[in-house]
Order: structure tokens, then C-alpha cells, then sequence
């Protein structure tokens, strides 16, 4: 297209270098842009599905899948009632009239040939004759959510127990996260330990490997101290640091200066100190994103729920709740969206409060390295 | 050995005050390991133990409420290349690791080279937009897409159907198409991939692409010979953590199975691992099978390193 307009200058169309250039490096990244709206439209659309789900009814659901997927209900016109026609709740129909306009019309008289109808629009002009079988008629739907859902699925779930626990679990674990983390990290940004370097390849080393190969001693040694269902396998563990932050963090505090250190030291400030009131207040961005990456992991996390509180349903955080919900109620598929959504909102709109820092943390541990 | 650390590690600045140096040295290696601590001990007990303990239970018929296990030798072992049922998850989980890898490192790449352009409006909201997905939890993504991919309501078909395709697929119930059901839901999970690729060709020099404009090379040909060696180390950082995280693969197999129906196409080594030790209690053969997998996640990973000095590119001249 850019390319036609080039060849082809037309009159109106100013046609002198600098202009075609612009206009055709306007052209392609529209075009560009758009390609990448309609994929990610594609990307996204899973979303849609959800919500529209979530929001329908069962019946419509279970009707064929030939049908609109906006969920709807067929409209009614409610007459007060007048002296000829009595009051009720009349169904509007789409009623096509000869000059082939379609108007909505509520079907008062049911005949087989002829049918009297009503105007809500204007119900005082009285009944409307028209020919033909009502039965060829499409009734008139309107937009109709069925938020009722989110009513059954919050008692289903028991949503405010599970997000409750859920809370539990992962702030505790983020409050571990980061005071051990934190400490590691100064411990392998700041101090001559002999053999750190070896030390630091074994805990990267840590990310390769595969969970299984420590799953079971580590169940059994919970089980064996009567840990399993209590939420303690689930936050104790993160009191003793893991690989991401503490990479993420030590690159955070190499790029701090270390002059500020030695002026608290020679102020007679001790480790604690200097981590404390130097260190610390120049790092909110990584802590905050350490615990934003803690907290959504926390959320997400569903196999150490799934093996140590398969027993204690009451104290079960929202990722198990929702599969054993929907195990349970599984011809339920706008229940399904209903609980899928109830757990995503929180995650989310934590991700879009701190999107910056928490994608300049991903692109630490994962470009730097 | 560890006066070369010190050296090495000691900051420049304290080096003049020689007098001094000793005991502050060993006072600060001493804070060190103080600090280092929660590691040391969280690596002896969650991660160097429980490898030991595994690789001892898989000699063993432990039972989980039966103290102590006896020995059994080699069974274990010798029952992994027997059991049907393990060699068959394993042939499940590589057959998916190869036809999901190709997925999990080109999407995302061709998304971060789409973002990267030049001749794209809005790419700060489009980026975030891209990356959403990842953030929602694993268990909310797995019901989206199981409705999405429905043979008969899901929005996937109706969109196939209304491009005039008769009779679409019922994604996730036919065992013929259930991997490729199960790598579509697997393409929410890019994000992380996606995003470090994308930084990654943020930071190439300009001064190689203007140098290339000289030459007269065209888009592809830059994207061939700057982009892809540039970030040929991120690249193989994500293959290798994929490749590690589909030699895991457990949720979506375990969500679906249990909301539908037990299916061999979905008989992940993982979730086989999980049946042995959690619902029929066969610890130390399930510590067999953890070990298994374990070498065979290391030696893939050994293998994608050793190939990574003919494509990987470090600019650093390492």
C-alpha cells in the first residue's frame, strides 16, 4: 500500500520526499501495530472466554454451541394493565412489518395466523395486528449477567477462609523470604568469605535442579515431625533463602557504592548496622520486588498445599481450593471461571501496581547471569 | 588458598591500612558467615540432605508410617527399566519436551523481536499486555484454557468453525491432539521468556546495527547475524531452565486428569512419580524414579552446555 502511494502520486496528496517517507514509515508501523494488537487479541482471548463463562448462566451454557456466547436473557414487557388488555408479563419478539423495519414488540394474543402485539415504547396506542405465525418469531434477548455466580462460587470455595489462609501462607513465607535473602546476599555482595565464588556456583547451581530429587526425604522428615497438615512446610522453608533473590539482591547491592559502608563503619556502625541503615534504605526497589515475586509465587504455588494439606481442608490456600472445588462440581463450567477468577484478580493487580520493578527483577536474574 | 580469597575479595580500599587488616579480615569473615548462614543451614537441610536421603531411600521399600525401611538393593533400580508404567511416562514427558521446546523458546523470541522494533506503536502497554498472562496462578490458567480449548463451547473451535473448518478437534480429550492441546496451555507460561529475551536485544550496541545499515544489510539479515548471536546467551539460559521445567511437568496433567479422566497421553513422568509415592505410598521406588529423573535433567543439561560453544555467542570473548 505505502508502495502504490509512492509510485502513484496523486494531486491531492503531497508528494515531495520528505512527506512519502514519513507517510510510509507511518504506514508500516501502523501496520506493524496492528499485527501485534490482532496477536496479542489472539493471546488474550482465553480471557474472554473466562469471563463471558463466568457470567453466564448453566442453561444457556448447555445450549448449542451455535449460539451467541454473550450471555442473555429473552426480554419481557411488564403492562400495568388498561381497560381492554389485562396486566401481565408480555415476551418480546423481533416482529419485521412489511416497509421492513424490525421492531420489538410484546406478544400479548397468541393466534395461529394473526397475533396482537403491544408497543412498549408506546403502550397507550393499543394493540398492533400482525400477520403471520408467532411461532417464526425471534424472541428478543437483552444482555443479562448472571453475577449470581460469584455469590455460589465465594460460598463454594469458602472465599474468605481460603484467602485468608492464602494470606497467611504467603506473607509469612515473604517475611522469610526476605530476611534471609537480604542476609545472604549482603553476606556474598560485601564480605571476604573464603570460597564464595564456589559457594555462589552451588547456589545458582540450585535453580537446575529438579525438585523431585528432594521431595520425598523432605516430606517424610515433615510428616516424621508432625508438620504435615499445618502450614509450617509451607513458610519455614523460606526462612533459609533460595537462589532467584539472592542473585537478584547481591546484583542490587555490587552496584551500591561502598563508600557509604565505610563512612557508617568508621562511625562505628557494626554489619547489622550498616545493612540496616545504609544498605537497606537504598534498596526498596529490589526488596519490593522480591516481595512481590515471593507473594505471587506463594499465591501460585499449588503441589506443596496439594501433599501437605490434603488432609486439612480448613486450612487449604485458594490455588487447591479451586481444584478441588471444581472436582467436585465438575459439569460446572461457569462456576469453574467464577473461582478461576477469584483467584487471578489479586496476583494481578499486584502485578499491574509494581509491573516496573517487578519486570526489571525478571530481567535481572535472567539477562545478568 | 584462602589468603588468595582474602585478596581477592577484600575491598581495595582497606588495603593501605595494612596494620589493621588482620583482625578486621578475620572479624568481617567471621560477620560473613554469620550472615551467610540461613543458606548454609537452609542448603544442608532442604536441599544436600534430602538428595542423600532420596538416593538412600531408592535402595530401600520405604514406606511412609513403616519405620525403619530394609534394604532391597538394587530392585528399585533394576524395576525402573521394568515398569511399564516408567518407561512410558518417560517416553510421554520427551515426546511433549520436544514438541513444546521449539514453542517455548520461538513464541517467545518472535514476540520480543516484534516488541523490539522499531516500526511498533505503544510497546511499554503492549509489553505488559504480552506479559499478563504469566502472572495469572497456574491453577486459574489451566480451567481458562480448559474451557477455551472445549471441542463444543470453547471459543478456539467456534473461532475454527467460523473460519469454515468442519469439524475442529476436541482439544483435550483426544488422546491424537491432546499435546497439542496441552502446548497451547502451555503458551501463557512465555512471559519470563519473553521479557529477558526482549532486554536482551535492548542491549545491543547500536554502533553493530549502523555498521550493518552501511553494509546494506536488510532486517532479516540483521536479525540473523546482530540479534539472535547477540542474545544467543539468553537463549540458552531459558532452554535450559524449559528443558529442566518440562522434565517437571505435573499440573496441567494432574488438574486435567483429575477433572476428567485418567489417560496415558497425560501420564507425565511426574504425576506417575506422584501416584507411586502419594497414592501408593512406594517411597523409596519413587525416590528411584525422583533420581532418574534428576540424571536425566543433568546429563540434558550437560549436553545443551557442551553444545553451547558453537552457537552461543559471548561478547565478553570468554
Amino acid at each position: 500500500m505505502a508502495t502504490s502511494l509512492n509510485r502513484a502520486p496523486h494531486p491531492a496528496v503531497n508528494t515531495s520526499p520528505y512527506y512519502s517517507r514519513q507517510l510510509r514509515r507511518f504506514t508500516i508501523k501502523a501496520m506493524v501495530t496492528l499485527l501485534a494488537i490482532m496477536l496479542l487479541f489472539v493471546y488474550l482471548l482465553p480471557l474472554g472466554n473466562m469471563l463471558l463463562t463466568a457470567i453466564s448462566t448453566r442453561e444457556q451454557l448447555s445450549q448449542s454451541a451455535s449460539d451467541s456466547v454473550i450471555p442473555s436473557a429473552p426480554v419481557n414487557f411488564t403492562y400495568a394493565g388498561s381497560e381492554t388488555i389485562p396486566a401481565g408479563d408480555y415476551p418480546v419478539f423481533k416482529v419485521p412489518t412489511e416497509d421492513g423495519a424490525i421492531h420489538s414488540w410484546a406478544l400479548v394474543e397468541k393466534k395461529r395466523n394473526t397475533s396482537q402485539f403491544l408497543d412498549p415504547s408506546n403502550p397507550d396506542a393499543g394493540l398492533i395486528e400482525w400477520k403471520g405465525s408467532w411461532r417464526t418469531l425471534e424472541p428478543d434477548r437483552t444482555f443479562a449477567p448472571a453475577l449470581e455466580n460469584f455469590g455460589i462460587a465465594w460460598e463454594g470455595i469458602k472465599f474468605p477462609q481460603v484467602f485468608r489462609n492464602t494470606l497467611v501462607i504467603a506473607v509469612a513465607g515473604m517475611i522469610g523470604t526476605l530476611l534471609s535473602c537480604i542476609c545472604v546476599a549482603y553476606a556474598f555482595a560485601r564480605f571476604p568469605i573464603p570460597g564464595k565464588n564456589i559457594l555462589f556456583i552451588i547456589l545458582i547451581g540450585t535453580i537446575i535442579l529438579p525438585s523431585q530429587v528432594t521431595l520425598i526425604p523432605t516430606y517424610a522428615f515433615f510428616a516424621a515431625i508432625g508438620w504435615t497438615n499445618t502450614m509450617l512446610p509451607l513458610i519455614v522453608p523460606h526462612f533459609f533463602a533460595n537462589a532467584y533473590n539472592v542473585f537478584l539482591l547481591r546484583q542490587y547491592f555490587l552496584t551500591l557504592p561502598r563508600e557509604l559502608d565505610e563512612a557508617a563503619m568508621i562511625d562505628g556502625a557494626g554489619p547489622f548496622k550498616v545493612l540496616i541503615s545504609v544498605i537497606i534504605p537504598q534498596s526498596w526497589p529490589v526488596i519490593i520486588a522480591v516481595a512481590v515475586f515471593h507473594f505471587v509465587w506463594a499465591w501460585n504455588d499449588f503441589f506443596g498445599p496439594l501433599i501437605y494439606l490434603i488432609g486439612k481442608p480448613d486450612l487449604q490456600p485458594i490455588s487447591v481450593a479451586v481444584q478441588v472445588f471444581n472436582f467436585q462440581f465438575g459439569p460446572h463450567p461457569e462456576l469453574i471461571q467464577a473461582t478461576s477468577l477469584m483467584a487471578l484478580v489479586l496476583p494481578l493487580l499486584i502485578f499491574f501496581l509494581a509491573q516496573r520493578v517487578f519486570m526489571r527483577g525478571v530481567v535481572v536474574t535472567g539477562v545478568e547471569k | 588458598m584462602t589468603t588468595t580469597s582474602n585478596t581477592l575479595n577484600s575491598p581495595t580500599s582497606t588495603a593501605p591500612k595494612q596494620s589493621k587488616t588482620r583482625s578486621v579480615v578475620q572479624q568481617q569473615r567471621i560477620w560473613g558467615w554469620v550472615f551467610l548462614s540461613p543458606w548454609i543451614i537452609g542448603f544442608l537441610a532442604f536441599t544436600a540432605f534430602p538428595m542423600l536421603a532420596s538416593l538412600i531411600f531408592s535402595f530401600t521399600d520405604f514406606q511412609i508410617g513403616e519405620w525403619p525401611p530394609s534394604f532391597v538393593g538394587l530392585d528399585n533400580w533394576a524395576n525402573l527399566f521394568v515398569d511399564p508404567n516408567t518407561s512410558q511416562s518417560l517416553g510421554v514427558t520427551f515426546r511433549f519436551a520436544i514438541v513444546s521446546l521449539p514453542v517455548a523458546i520461538g513464541l517467545p523470541l518472535i514476540l520480543a523481536s516484534l516488541l523490539n522494533s522499531k516500526v511498533v506503536f505503544g510497546k511499554p502497554l503492549l509489553r505488559v499486555l504480552f506479559y499478563m498472562p504469566y502472572m495469572v496462578p497456574a491453577i486459574s490458567s489451566i480451567f481458562i484454557w480448559q474451557s477455551f480449548l472445549n471441542g463444543q463451547t470453547g471459543w478456539l473451535n467456534r473461532l475454527l468453525r467460523l473460519l469454515r473448518i468442519v469439524d475442529p478437534p476436541n482439544w483435550l480429550f483426544d488422546p491424537s491432539v491432546i499435546t497439542w492441546g496441552l502446548v497451547l496451555l502451555g503458551v501463557w507460561g512465555i512471559g519470563n521468556a519473553m521479557l529477558t529475551m526482549l532486554a536482551s536485544m535492548q542491549g545491543v550496541p547500536t554502533e553493530l546495527y549502523e555498521a550493518a545499515d552501511v553494509d546494506g544489510a536488510n532486517g532479516l539479515v540483521k536479525w540473523l547475524r546482530i540479534t539472535l548471536p547477540m542474545i544467543s546467551p539468553v537463549i540458552l539460559y531459558n532452554v535450559v531452565l524449559t528443558v529442566i521445567g518440562l522434565m517437571q511437568y505435573f499440573l496441567p496433567a494432574y488438574v486435567l486428569t483429575s477433572t476428567t479422566r485418567t489417560n496415558p497421553e497425560t501420564n507425565f513422568f511426574n504425576l506417575n512419580l506422584y501416584r507411586t509415592a502419594f497414592q501408593f505410598g512406594h517411597m523409596g521406588f519413587a525416590s528411584a524414579q525422583a533420581w532418574m529423573i534428576f540424571i536425566i535433567a543433568l546429563i540434558l543439561t550437560l549436553a545443551i552446555f557442551s553444545t553451547s560453544n558453537r552457537w552461543v555467542y559471548y561478547s565478553g570473548g570468554e
